[in-house]
C-alpha cells in the first residue's frame, strides 16, 4: 500500500490508540491524578492491561470460533434436503432466542456451570450461534437458484458446490453474522467480569464496587476501543470479500 | 445416440412428462419446442438426472444414465440455461474451467482448452479472461455460459433456451455462432424451446411437446409440410410472424452463390416464402437460383430461409 | 438421503416418505425423554446457600402427574409418523400446550411434595430436565403452529390462553414452595419497585429514542446525503459495549451535576437512572433512524407523485400516504428497539439504575441462583412478550389499511 493510503488508513490509527493506551496506560498517571485528586491510585493496578486483553480476547475468540463452526454447520444443515424440515424451527429458535437479553444468559449459565471463564465461554458461544446461524441461513438461502441449478448441471457433487459456490457466495453475509456475534461477545464478555471471568470489564467493574471512577474509565475506554477496532477489522475484511463476489 | 424411453414424472400426482419416448441421433441438433408448462425443460433435466424421472430409462450411446453416479454422468453432458448461472465470484476462465478442473485436467491444458473456447466464441480471451460476469453484457454472459457447457468436449450439449432473455439482435448472432458450432463440432444438441422461429432455425430436428408428450418429432420441412395434430399446425402456424417476414424478404438476400442445384430454378426476387413454398411443394431443402436474365446463379437452402 | 448426495433439487418433493413424517416433533420427544430420564427434574438443597441434588422426574412428581404427563406425551409419539393433516397438527398443537402446562404443574406438584419431607430452609429448584422438557413442549407448539399456518396474532392468542392457564395455576399456589417463587414471596415489594423501574427505564428510553429519532431519520431520508456520516456515528455508537458507554458517561454526567447543582437535583448525576437513560436512548437511535429511513425510501416514489398529482400537501402526504406504508418497518423498528432495551436495561443495575438487573447482580454477588432467575426470567418474559406483541400487531396492520 503506498504510504498515504496507509495514513489515511482509520483502522491503523485506531488500532495504534488502542494498542497505545493498553502498553502506556501509566502515562496518563498526572492527568488522572490531577483529575481525580481524591482517588488512589489512579491507574489499575490488579492486573496489567495487555493480560486483561489477551484474557478478553482469549474468552471472545474460543467461544466466537466455536460458534462460527457450529453455526455455519447448523446453518448448512438447514438448508440441505436432510435438513430441511428443522429449518423453520431453527429458524424459530433463533428470533426467540435472539430476544433474550445475553446477560441474562450468562447470569443462568453461572449457577448452573460455575463461576469464572467457563461459564463466560459458554453463555457467549450460546448467544453468539444465533446471529450466525440467523446469517448463515440467509446467505445460503441467497444464493441464486440459477447459479446452484449450474453447479449441479456443471456436475460439482454436493460437497463440491457447498464448499465451491454456496459458501463464498454466502461469505459476506455469513461474515455479517460473525461480525454482530463477535460484537455482542466483547461487550458480554466484559460483563463476565462480574462472574470472575477476567477481562477488560474487570477494571470497569472493580472500579464500580470501590468508588474509583480512573478504573471505569480505563476499562470502559478499552473495551470500547477493542469493540470500536475489532468492529473496523471485519468492515475492511468485508470489502475486501465483497470485491468480485457480487452475487446475482 | 441418446434414447428416452417411456418416461414419466409427476409433481403432485400432475404427469409434467407423460410417457414420452424419442430418440435423437449423433450429431443430431433436436429442438424441444412446446409452449411453457408442456414439460420440455423437466424432460431435459431428466436426461442430465437434475431432475429424477418416476418411470421410464434414458439411454446415451446404449447405456443407461443411472448406471453412472449423477456428478459423473453431467460431467460428460454439456449443459447451458437460459440465466446462464454463471459463478459470480470466479472469473471467466474459472467460470469455463469447470468441468475441465473437476475431471482433474493439468492446467495448462485447461487453460489452453479456456483460449480455445473463449476464441471459439469470439470473446477475445487476453480481454474476457479475467473479466466477472458483472462486468458481461448478456450477450457475453450467455457466450460464455455455452463455452462452459462445451468445456470438456462432452459428447452430448443439452440448452435449456439459452437465448431467451437477451435481446434479438444478440439473439440473432448468438444463433448463428451455435450453428457454426455445431456445423464444426458435430456435437449432439437438444435444445429447449418455445420460440418457433428458433427452433425453425436451428433445427436438424424438432419435436413438438404438449402435455408432457412428443406431439410429432419431424424434420422441419417435414413438420411445416405435414403437421401431425391440429396442435402442431396452430402452433406452428399460430406464431406465423415467421412465415410473413419470409414474405417480405427476397431471395437474393440468402442464396449462396458458392453451389449448385437441380431442377427448376426460382428468380432471385422472388420472396422468400415462395422459395419454402416452392420447396414444400417439391418435397426438396434446396433449390436452384436464377437472375432475371435465366441464368443459373446459385442455390437457397432451407436452412438459409431461416437463417 | 439420496438427495442429499446428489444434491439435486426437489428429489425428495413430491415423493411419499415413509417412516418419521414430523422430524422436529421426533427430535424434541426424544430430547425430552432423554433428559428425563439421565437428568434431574428438580433440585433439592438442604438451604439457601448449599448446592442442590437432582432428584428424577418419577420420584419427584408422583405417580399421578406422571401418568398425566404420560398420557400427554403418550399421543405425541404416533402423531410424528401421520401424514401431514390438518386435524393432526391440530391435534398436536393441544397436546403441545398441555404438556407445558402439565410440565409446570408437575413441577410446582414437586416443589410442595419435597419441601413437606425436607426441613424449613430446604430449597426445591427447577432441575434441567424440567427446562428442557419445557423447552421441547414450547417448541413442539410452535412446529404445530407454524404447520397450521398459524401467524403472530394466533400465536399471540395462544400465548395469552397459556398466559391465562400458566396464571391460574399460580393462583391456586402451585408454584409457592418453588424456591424462585420463595425468594420473590420475601421481596415483593422490592420487586414490583424492580418491575416498575425496568419498564420506566425502557418506557423512558425508547420514548426519548423517538423523539429524537424519527426527526433524524426523517431528516436523513429527504437529505441522503447526510446518512453516510450519521450512519456511521449511529454504528459507532452502537459498537461500543454497554457497559463500557454507562461507564464512559459517569465522569461526564458526575462533572456536569457538580457544576450545575439544579440538573443534582433532577436526579441527573454520574450514576443512577439518569446515565442509564442516556445510554439506552443512544443505543435505541441505530434501529428507530435506520427503520425510519427504510421505511419512507422503501415508499414508492410512484405513490408519492400519484399523490402529489391529485393535490395533496406535502404534509398530507406525509400523514396519509408515507407513514401509512412505513408503518410496518417503523413497528418493526420499534420491536427491535424494545426487545434491545429491555436487555441493555438489564446492565445498567451496575451504575445503580435499579430495574431487574439488581437481582441479576446481587445474585450473582452472592452465588443464588434463585435470585439471578428472580431478574432474568422477567426480563426474558418482558422481552417475549414485546417481541410477540408487536409481531402480532405488524401483523394485523395491513388487513387495518385494507379497509
Amino acid at each position: 500500500m503506498p504510504v498515504r493510503r496507509v495514513l489515511a488508513d482509520p483502522l491503523m490509527w485506531v488500532g495504534l490508540l488502542f494498542a497505545g493506551l493498553l502498553l502506556g496506560m501509566n502515562e496518563f498517571r498526572p492527568v488522572l491524578r490531577w483529575a481525580f485528586p481524591q482517588t488512589v491510585p489512579v491507574i489499575y493496578d490488579r492486573a496489567s492491561f495487555p493480560m486483561l486483553f489477551l484474557a478478553h480476547l482469549a474468552l471472545v475468540a474460543t467461544a466466537s470460533a466455536a460458534a462460527a463452526t457450529v453455526g455455519v454447520a447448523l446453518a448448512v444443515f438447514v438448508t440441505r434436503p436432510a435438513g430441511a424440515p428443522f429449518r423453520v424451527t431453527v429458524g424459530t429458535l433463533v428470533a426467540i432466542g435472539q430476544t433474550f437479553p445475553p446477560v441474562a444468559v450468562l447470569a443462568i449459565a453461572v449457577p448452573l456451570i460455575g463461576f469464572g471463564a467457563r461459564p463466560t465461554i459458554i453463555a457467549l458461544f450460546l448467544y453468539g450461534l444465533l446471529p450466525i446461524v440467523e446469517n448463515g441461513i440467509a446467505g445460503l438461502e441467497g444464493v441464486p437458484a440459477d447459479v446452484r441449478e449450474a453447479a449441479d448441471g456443471m456436475g460439482l457433487s454436493a460437497v463440491q458446490r457447498l464448499f465451491a459456490v454456496e459458501l463464498p457466495l454466502a461469505a459476506s453475509v455469513i461474515l455479517a453474522g460473525i461480525r454482530i456475534s463477535v460484537t455482542i461477545a466483547i461487550g458480554t464478555a466484559a460483563i463476565g467480569s462480574t462472574v470472575g471471568a477476567l477481562s477488560l470489564g474487570t477494571p470497569i467493574f472493580d472500579g464500580l464496587v470501590a468508588d474509583n471512577l480512573p478504573f471505569v474509565i480505563e476499562g470502559a475506554v478499552l473495551v470500547a476501543l477493542f469493540a470500536i477496532v475489532t468492529d473496523m477489522g471485519f468492515a475492511r475484511l468485508d470489502r475486501r470479500l465483497r470485491r468480485h463476489a457480487v452475487a446475482g | 445416440m441418446i434414447e428416452l424411453d417411456h418416461i414419466t414424472k409427476r409433481y403432485d400426482g400432475r404427469a409434467v412428462v407423460d410417457d414420452l419416448s424419442l430418440s435423437v441421433a449423433e450429431g443430431e441438433f433436436c429442438i424441444l419446442l412446446g409452449p411453457s408448462g408442456c414439460g420440455k425443460s423437466t424432460m431435459l433435466r431428466i436426461i442430465n438426472r437434475l431432475v429424477v424421472a418416476d418411470a421410464g430409462t434414458v439411454r446415451i450411446a446404449g447405456e443407461e444414465t443411472t448406471a453412472l453416479r449423477p456428478e459423473i454422468l453431467r460431467r460428460r453432458i454439456g449443459y447451458a440455461i437460459q440465466s446462464t448461472g454463471l459463478f459470480p465470484h470466479w472469473t471467466v476462465a474459472d467460470n469455463v474451467a469447470t468441468v475441465p478442473r473437476l475431471l482433474k485436467w493439468p492446467p495448462k491444458r485447461v487453460a489452453a482448452r479456456v483460449d480455445e473456447l473463449l476464441e471459439l466464441l469470439r470473446l477475445e480471451p487476453r480481454l474476457y479472461r479475467n473479466k466477472y460476469q458483472h462486468q458481461l453484457s448478456g450477450g457475453e454472459k450467455q457466450r460464455v455460459g455455452v463455452a462452459r457447457a462445451l468445456a470438456a468436449d462432452p459428447e452430448l450439449l443439452l440448452m435449456d433456451e439459452p437465448f431467451g432473455a437477451v435481446d434479438p439482435v444478440t439473439r440473432d448472432a448468438l444463433q448463428a455462432e451455435l450453428l457454426r458450432i455445431h456445423r464444426a463440432t458435430r456435437k449432439t444438441i437438444i435444445f429447449v424451446t418455445h420460440d418457433v422461429d428458433e427452433a425453425l432455425r436451428l433445427a436438424s430436428s424438432i419435436a413438438i411437446m404438449d402435455k408432457g408428450r412428443v406431439v410429432q418429432h419431424a424434420a422441419p420441412l417435414e413438420l411445416l409440410q405435414r403437421p401431425a395434430t391440429g396442435f402442431v399446425a396452430d402452433f406452428v402456424g399460430r406464431q406465423g410472424l415467421g412465415l410473413k417476414l419470409l414474405a417480405v424478404r427476397r431471395v437474393a438476400e440468402r442464396a449462396r452463390d458458392d453451389e449448385t442445384a437441380p431442377g427448376q430454378p426460382v428468380p432471385l426476387e422472388a420472396s422468400l416464402r415462395d422459395a419454402l413454398s416452392a420447396m414444400t411443394e417439391r418435397g426438396t431443402d434446396r433449390l436452384p437460383v436464377a437472375d432475371a436474365a435465366g441464368r443459373r446463379v446459385g442455390v437457397i437452402a432451407l436452412a438459409d430461409l431461416v437463417r | 438421503m439420496t438427495a442429499f448426495l446428489t444434491g439435486a433439487p426437489g428429489v425428495l418433493r413430491g415423493h411419499p416418505r415413509s417412516g418419521v413424517r414430523e422430524p422436529v416433533l421426533f427430535t424434541l420427544l426424544l430430547t425430552a425423554l432423554t433428559a428425563t430420564v439421565f437428568l434431574g427434574f428438580v433440585s433439592v438443597a438442604p438451604n439457601r446457600l448449599l448446592s442442590g441434588r437432582p432428584v428424577p422426574l418419577w420420584v419427584a412428581a408422583g405417580t399421578g402427574y406422571c401418568g398425566a404427563l404420560a398420557a400427554i406425551v403418550g399421543p405425541l409419539v404416533p402423531l410424528c409418523f401421520a401424514p401431514p393433516r390438518q386435524r393432526w397438527a391440530v391435534l398436536t398443537v393441544g397436546l403441545a400446550a398441555s404438556w407445558l402446562v402439565a410440565t409446570l404443574a408437575a413441577l410446582g406438584a414437586a416443589a410442595q411434595a419435597l419441601a413437606a419431607g425436607a426441613g424449613p430452609a430446604a430449597r426445591v429448584s427447577a432441575g434441567a430436565a424440567f427446562w428442557i422438557m419445557a423447552g421441547c413442549s414450547a417448541f413442539a407448539l410452535a412446529d404445530g403452529l407454524r404447520r397450521l399456518r398459524a401467524g403472530p396474532v394466533a400465536a399471540a392468542a395462544v400465548a395469552l390462553v397459556l398466559g391465562g392457564a400458566i396464571g391460574a395455576l399460580a393462583a391456586r399456589g402451585t408454584f409457592a414452595t418453588l424456591s424462585v417463587v420463595q425468594e420473590y414471596s420475601s421481596r415483593q415489594a422490592l420487586f414490583a419497585a424492580a418491575l416498575t423501574r425496568h419498564i420506566a427505564l425502557v418506557a423512558g428510553a425508547v420514548g426519548l429514542g423517538l423523539v429524537i429519532g424519527l426527526p433524524l431519520g426523517l431528516g436523513a431520508s429527504r437529505r441522503p446525503r447526510l446518512q453516510g456520516p450519521l450512519f456511521a456515528l449511529l454504528n459507532l455508537l452502537q459498537t461500543v459495549p454497554s457497559i463500557a458507554l454507562f461507564g464512559l458517561l459517569i465522569w461526564p454526567l458526575a462533572a456536569l451535576a457538580r457544576a450545575a447543582p439544579r440538573l443534582a437535583a433532577w436526579g441527573i448525576g454520574g450514576i443512577g437512572p439518569a446515565p442509564a437513560v442516556i445510554a439506552l436512548v443512544l443505543y435505541a437511535l441505530l434501529p428507530i433512524v435506520r427503520n425510519t429511513v427504510a421505511g419512507l425510501s422503501g415508499v414508492d416514489p410512484a405513490v408519492v407523485d400519484a399523490a402529489r398529482g391529485v393535490g395533496l400537501t406535502r404534509a398530507q402526504i406525509f400523514r396519509r400516504v408515507e407513514l401509512p406504508l412505513s408503518l410496518p418497518i417503523l413497528i418493526a423498528g420499534l420491536r427491535i428497539v424494545i426487545v434491545q432495551t429491555i436487555g441493555l436495561a438489564v446492565v445498567a443495575a451496575l451504575i445503580g439504575a435499579g430495574g431487574l438487573g439488581t437481582f441479576v447482580f446481587e445474585g450473582l454477588g452472592q452465588d443464588a441462583l434463585d435470585l439471578v432467575l428472580l431478574g432474568a426470567l422477567p426480563a426474558i418474559a418482558l422481552a417475549l412478550a414485546a417481541d410477540l406483541g408487536l409481531r402480532a400487531m405488524a401483523a394485523l396492520l395491513p388487513q387495518r389499511a385494507d379497509r
